[in-house]
């Protein structure tokens, strides 16, 4: 099929105002978006600048705006979303080039969580042990790839970068929800804040924009509920 | 160098969010427009303090046929307001209702139609015989 990929572009050097070029080609309906990209970079034109890794939906590098809405570009199939595809950078974030974000701050409220295991007591002999359904209160959440679609999916986002952000309270949730975790209170101080899970307005764009379908919405109201409940 | 992604008005609007993304939008949209009647409203009353003539000839204004348009939309927005707000307010306090988050919103959409259509069809109605 004949496809048409119109393209945000942003190149500082050669040009102060970002624009859009289009480029015209044929391709299989089965094809991904990635790979439509990769034919312009490889054989119509080399300056296009994008971000991507595994091409297979694990690293979460290449989250851009497909058709107005997030979507990993290596999960895309290009028959699924028509002869005309618009991409554009993700939102909120500085663009660099072309399609290329400033991901600092994204990573920065992504730290502000204390991502990792924090515990207190001493380490058993053999480990910590935990029962399948406690492993399955945070299994939603241990699948994040952490490519920020869902954070720059959200108007609270968009109006506010201060916002902690779904990822961030996704990652958080992994953690809090983790039996063998005690560094709960500390995260709930975090998200309890005036950025934190509050800023959230039950949207669901996070939900919607998210390709490892993780349902975002819900675990903010469960983070927001424990803060709620903690204060109770 | 970089600069900022232009997320202005265009942006917002032109981002193909769910359900809930055009909902929010028409949840603030109807929230500035109830905020918006409200100040009206009170500046109105506050009018009262000019004797009663001017605030009589105010009410007078408001037989106008625009200003009986502008009652439907009120009509819409508190109602839209209140029923989606109240969508809000059940997936806040209960998670889980993610789950049923399309199904809420049909809910919501359904009862919403069920108060706003016959109450403005009444509003119309009144307008219309009245004037005819
Ligand atoms: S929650 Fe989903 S959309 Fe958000 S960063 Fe993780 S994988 Fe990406
Ligand atoms: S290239 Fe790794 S997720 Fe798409």
């Amino acid at each position: 099929m004949r496809v048409k990929f119109k393209i945000y572009r942003y190149q500082p050097e050669v040009r102060e105002e970002p624009y859009f070029d289009t480029f015209e080609f044929d391709a299989e309906p089965t094809d991904r978006v990635l790979d439509g990209l990769n034919h312009i970079r490889w054989q119509m034109d080399g300056t296009l600048v994008l971000r991507r890794s595994c091409q297979q939906g694990i690293c979460g590098s290449d989250a851009m705006r497909i058709n107005g809405a997030n979507r990993l570009a290596c999960k895309v199939l290009i028959g699924d979303v028509g002869a005309k595809i618009t991409i554009e950078p993700l939102m909120g974030f500085r663009v660099i080039k072309d399609l290329v974000v400033d991901m600092d701050d994204f990573f920065e409220q992504y730290r502000s969580v204390l991502p990792y295991m924090i515990t207190e007591k001493p380490p058993p002999e053999v480990e910590r042990l935990q029962s399948p359904a406690e492993r399955e209160v945070y299994d939603d959440t241990t699948k994040c790839i952490l490519c920020a679609a869902c954070t720059t999916a959200c108007p609270s986002f968009w109006s506010n970068r201060d916002f902690v952000g779904p990822a961030a309270i996704v990652q958080a949730h992994r953690f809090i929800f983790d039996s063998r975790d005690e560094g709960t209170d500390e995260r709930l101080e975090v998200l309890g804040e005036r950025d934190g899970v509050w800023r959230c307005r039950t949207i669901f764009n996070c939900t919607e924009a998210c390709p490892r379908d993780i349902k975002i919405t819900r675990a903010i109201g469960e983070v927001k509920k424990a803060i709620a409940l903690k204060g109770a | 160098m970089s600069q900022p992604t232009n997320v202005g008005l265009r942006s917002w609007i032109g981002y193909r969010g769910g359900s809930g993304y055009l909902l929010w939008l028409l949840h603030r949209a109807t929230g500035l427009g109830v905020l918006m009647f409200l100040a009206l409203h009170i500046v109105n009353i506050f009018l009262l303090g000019f004797g009663e003539e001017v605030f009589n000839k105010l009410l007078y204004l408001y037989q106008a046929p625009w200003a009986r348009a502008m009652e439907v939309f009120l009509l819409f927005g508190v109602t839209f307001h209140a029923m989606n707000g109240l969508r809000i307010i059940i997936q806040d306090a209960f998670p889980r209702a993610w789950l049923h988050q399309r199904r809420l919103v049909a809910v919501e959409v359904v009862l919403f139609l069920a108060v706003f259509l016959p109450a403005a069809w009444i509003m119309v109605a009144d307008f219309l015989g009245g004037a005819g």
